[in-house]
């Protein structure tokens, strides 16, 4: 299981990074902005995708947008964490195909049932 | 109207005005129009003088607004005299943003260092309890015992080591939340900045609009707000009061209301 982790503040990355490690996820790679993502994900078989909303260059949302547009990347499984709170933004990214969305401040736990009902929709799904 | 206190000098230039309205009023009387014109004139710029004098006043008042914008300096390294208040500002906040940064990946190299460390106290005490519990049982040669014994001896010996180590990496990462003082500190002081600079500009706008009753300029009645419901949505960052706002949700739970009702 190969994971991608995109946030702009490396404390943030790091401390998700820490939290999938602790949930047995030991492959993961990191980006700053969309625009470093996106190149990764195109190369590099990823099977996840954890993204921040805002961030400067290009932002989680249009990744994610990017993403669901890219033949070859279109059903990767996308987690959105991230400080953005409003309705909104939550329907925006529910429409442009994210699978979870965790607003910040969150816990480890939150984090852990949101990944775990993922893979269990993805596996279901297949 | 303009109260008599308004401005500085408002008499003067209402003494004025009337002067030269009375001397307008005898010269169109007298037929003399050229005269007359050039009454007017002196009228209009008795007013531009007055407008010049106060947007003149307005641009002293920023000025000393920006000057004011003095707040005690004390951090090292940066050189403040080569630097506007403002910048200051954002140097400042540029520091707090490092030493929050420093502050966690100090506090997670701690943990990190910290992790295994009782990972592996754990898996060395599960080790042993295994065998213990077959000794309990009296279910050991004693070749298997004299391993233990040597197996226990070591493990007391790396759990006193293991646990002062422990101790230092708790004490280190306590100590690395001290950016919360020196940061609330900062923050502070800018926030006080920030409230005076709300201060002087609330200052400079009643002096403006002393300006646009002056010169009899009419601001459209609202100007046209911007539609924030466009397509684009921005994003706002962290919610400070989300629960004073309709819009925005107030935690996990209500994403996940959210979504649900999606469909998700």
């Amino acid at each position: 299981m190969k994971i991608l982790i995109v946030d702009d503040f490396s404390t943030m990355r790091r401390i998700i990074k820490n939290l999938l490690r602790d949930l047995g996820f030991t492959n993961t790679s990191e980006a700053d902005d969309g625009s470093t993502a996106l190149p990764m994900l195109q190369n590099g078989n990823f099977d996840f995708l954890v993204t921040d909303w805002n961030m400067p260059g290009m932002t989680g949302i249009d990744l994610l947008k990017a993403v669901r547009a890219d033949e070859k990347l279109k059903n990767l499984p996308i987690l959105m964490v991230t400080a953005e709170a409003k309705r909104d933004q939550i329907i925006e990214a529910a429409q442009a195909g994210v699978n979870g969305y965790v607003v910040k401040p969150f816990t480890a736990a939150v984090l852990k049932e949101k990944i775990e009902k993922i893979f269990e929709r993805v596996e279901a799904s297949k | 109207m303009l109260g008599a206190e308004s401005f500085e000098g408002q008499s003067e230039l209402l003494d004025e005005l009337k002067d030269r309205a009375r001397g307008l009023v005898e010269r169109l009387e007298q037929g003399d129009f050229p005269a007359a014109a050039e009454m007017i004139r002196y009228i209009n710029e008795a007013r531009d003088r007055s407008i010049y004098r106060e947007v003149g006043k307005l641009t002293r008042g920023l000025h000393e607004a920006i000057l004011n914008f003095e707040i005690d300096a004390t951090h090292h390294g940066i050189d403040n005299d080569n630097m506007s208040k403002m910048a200051n500002a954002q140097e400042r906040l540029d520091y707090v943003i490092n030493l929050t940064q420093k502050s966690a990946d100090k506090t997670m190299d701690m943990v990190e260092q910290g992790i295994p460390v009782a990972g592996q106290l754990g898996a060395d005490a599960r080790a042993l309890q295994v065998d213990w519990q077959r000794l309990i049982r009296r279910d050991m040669k004693p070749d298997e015992f004299r391993d233990l014994y040597h197996r226990i001896d070591e493990f007391l010996g790396k759990a006193a080591g293991n646990s002062s180590e422990l101790s230092e990496i708790f004490n280190s990462i306590l100590l690395a939340q001290d950016f919360q003082d020196l940061s609330g500190q900062v923050i502070k002081k800018v926030i006080t900045l920030v409230q005076e600079v709300e201060a002087r500009l609330v200052e400079l706008m009643r002096v403006a609009g002393q300006v646009e009753q002056l010169t009899g300029i009419f601001r459209a009645p609202e100007a046209e707000k911007q539609k924030t419901t466009g397509a684009d949505v921005v994003a706002e960052g962290p919610q400070i009061n989300a629960h004073e706002r309709a819009d925005v949700v107030s935690g996990q739970d209500d994403v996940d209301d959210l979504l649900s009702s999606l469909g998700f």
